[in-house]
């Protein structure tokens, strides 16, 4: 009877399946492909990219994280 | 010793002044009745956002973290930021798993992982085996704690030559440690935390500021860390990862992350907190220590930088390269600073300490106790019994220091890493399903054990010059590979015992090998704040045996 804030359709027993859980996987899959940020240059504030790109991933993990919580939130 | 005596004052009322609050914490948030588990060892399950933020910040991010990660950049380099990327991993993996195992507990009553896969998999065996790990695992964890503030005693010049001086601070110190764990249980290291992370992030901005400002800014510092390790022989060291240990950075910040979620004391400060939203909050929260750790890491090369030499080692000839950080802060710092910095250090070892020594005897309690010498113990007798337990296992921590090479506890909390991981297929698989037998789990922990140490074995230290447990990165050659690459044990570790557990299912459930009773319903995964607890029925026992 009550309107369901969420766009997935709820299920009787209660879940924590949620399409928007796929995102986790940026963060955890992201600071493990080495390839991609294993580089000296774009230097930022003289740090080599290696460093700054993964404080970055730090930042796109609570990103990740925040959003899911939000959208999951029952 | 003369010359650091502001460092000494400051560092010593410091460090009185959070044992004071230790003692103090006893009586904050106080319950009706502390002769409880959930009360002594869970703070009563009520820790709301803020608390459990500096709880688990303070818990995950150790004071050995804090003055290893930066060491280890110091001597290798880009390899040793394996840190940052391991903590980005771990919120997500929270934010899934653990979650799980929160509201299965709180449903439950249960205080230790050991306590979850006994009833899910309806074996004592395997949740002995889960507790024992666990224990095995904890203690050298615990002992690296005092390793991290003997760095700082170390540096300040308070450590003697003869065994009882060089030891007396570092006993004084876990003995004062030990009363108030005691007295307060997990409401101390709360409490405590909130004061050594406020110490630790005053000390981390300062030094990440000041110090670039004074050794010419970041692109010099990296550029002098580059210069050394161009000029060493060493292989595998540099600003960047090579073409080598790229595998190995990949697995090691991996199997350290699911690692780090298994370990008791991670999930004594996850099991504390009052609801599952302040879990899922928290896990957008902590990475602020992730950065934190990450600038900390960059301290090592800092330290190039500014042409640290680590003090001499235990061993004649040898470096304590863990004092590089302690004498950055010491030579750059003016001195009441420098003794501040030492204090977040020191205080830094306590709090994790404290809840290490509380999941330890927690496990020791539920699942060695309560299961095998007492079954009808009270909630007292369980609450008096790992206050006892907390103390014993500091005991021990301190007696690995006193009496060992501190080495030993280095290499054992390397191997602790690795066994812990063992017990990934049944507490983090064993919360989404039920399809591995116990009994192939307890095959694919003795397989994954087995190999473990094996491999640990196989591997020697060129620096310290040992032939075994010289580190976790595995040659990939010794299994027949053409190649100098490596990779983590833990890793190759927790696939074997995880195909080892598959293939023994398939075969036990050929057998009709009886499986037992699961205790949980799926709805107890997503049990919340609220709901009523079910009161511990000794089901099982009786069940089985009527069959």
């Amino acid at each position: 009877m009550a309107e369901t804030e969420s766009p997935v359709p709820s299920t009787p027993a209660r879940s924590d399946r949620s399409p928007w859980n796929w995102l986790l996987v940026i963060p955890i899959v992201v600071p493990l492909l080495t390839p991609l940020f294993n580089h000296d240059s774009p230097r930022l504030w003289g740090f080599p990219a290696f460093y700054w790109l993964q404080f970055l991933f730090i930042l796109v993990g609570v990103a990740t994280t925040s959003v899911v919580y939000r959208m999951t939130r029952r | 010793m003369s010359d650091h005596i502001t460092e000494i004052i400051v560092f010593s009322f410091l460090f009185l002044l959070v044992s004071a609050i230790g003692f103090v914490a006893a009586r904050w948030r106080a319950p009706k009745d502390m002769a409880h588990l959930d009360e002594w060892g869970l703070g009563g399950r009520s820790f709301g956002g803020w608390i459990t933020w500096f709880l688990v910040g303070g818990d995950l991010y150790t004071a050995y973290t804090f003055v290893a990660v930066p060491a280890l950049i110091f001597g290798a380099g880009a390899a040793g930021f394996f840190a940052v990327p391991y903590t980005v991993i771990i919120y997500p993996l929270f934010f899934l798993i653990l979650i799980r195992l929160w509201s299965v507990s709180h449903r439950h009553g249960f205080v230790t992982p050991a306590d979850f896969v006994r009833t899910r998999f309806d074996s004592p065996t395997l949740a002995l085996l889960v507790a024992i790990t666990g224990i095995v695992a904890t203690m050298p964890y615990i002992a690296l704690q005092l390793v991290g503030i003997e760095a700082v005693l170390k540096t300040m010049g308070v450590t003697g030559d003869s065994m009882l001086a060089r030891h007396a601070p570092i006993i004084i110190a876990f003995a004062i440690l030990a009363a108030y764990t005691y007295q307060s249980g997990l409401r101390a290291p709360a409490l405590i935390a909130f004061v050594k992370d406020t110490l630790i992030y005053i000390v981390i901005i300062v030094a990440v500021i000041y110090l670039p400002y004074k050794l010419g800014g970041w692109g010099d510092i990296f550029a002098a860390a580059d210069k050394k390790f161009q000029g060493t022989p060493a292989p595998n060291d540099g600003i960047l990862l090579n073409a080598n240990n790229q595998i190995q950075y990949i697995t090691l910040a991996l199997g350290s992350a699911l690692a780090l979620f298994l370990y008791p004391h991670s999930i004594t400060g996850v099991l504390a907190s009052k609801n599952r939203n302040v879990i899922k909050r928290n896990m957008s929260a902590l990475p602020a220590y992730s950065f934190l750790l990450g600038l900390i890491a960059l301290l090592g090369y800092m330290a190039i930088s500014a042409g640290i030499k680590p003090l001499p080692g235990a061993k004649e000839g040898t470096l304590d390269s863990n004092t590089v950080v302690p004498l950055l802060f010491d030579q750059k710092f003016p001195s009441w600073f420098a003794g501040v910095a030492f204090a977040a250090i020191g205080i830094g070892a306590l709090v994790p300490a404290a809840i290490m020594s509380i999941a330890a005897a927690n496990l020791f309690t539920r699942n060695i106790y309560k299961e095998y010498l007492k079954r009808d113990a009270t909630h007292a007798q369980e609450a008096q019994v790992s206050k006892i337990a907390s103390l014993v296992v500091k005991v021990g921590a301190v007696a690995f220091i006193v009496f060992l090479d501190p080495q030993f506890s280095i290499d054992l909390q390397l191997i602790g890493g690795v066994i812990i991981l063992q017990t990934a297929p049944a507490v983090a698989i064993g919360l989404y399903t039920r399809w591995l037998h116990r009994g192939a789990l307890i095959t694919g922990w003795a397989a994954g054990m087995g190999l473990a140490l094996w491999m640990l074995w196989q591997i020697p230290n060129a620096v310290t010059k040992r032939a075994h447990f010289g580190g976790s990165a595995f040659p990939l050659s010794e299994f027949g590979f053409d190649t100098k690459k490596t990779i983590y044990v833990g890793f190759v570790a927790v696939a074997v015992n995880l195909i080892v557990a598959v293939l023994a299912t398939f075969f036990l459930r050929t057998m009709k090998t009886p499986e037992g009773v699961d205790g949980t319903t799926p709805d107890d995964y997503f049990a919340d704040e609220g709901d009523p607890r079910i009161e511990k029925t000794p089901t099982t026992v009786d069940t089985v045996s009527s069959t």
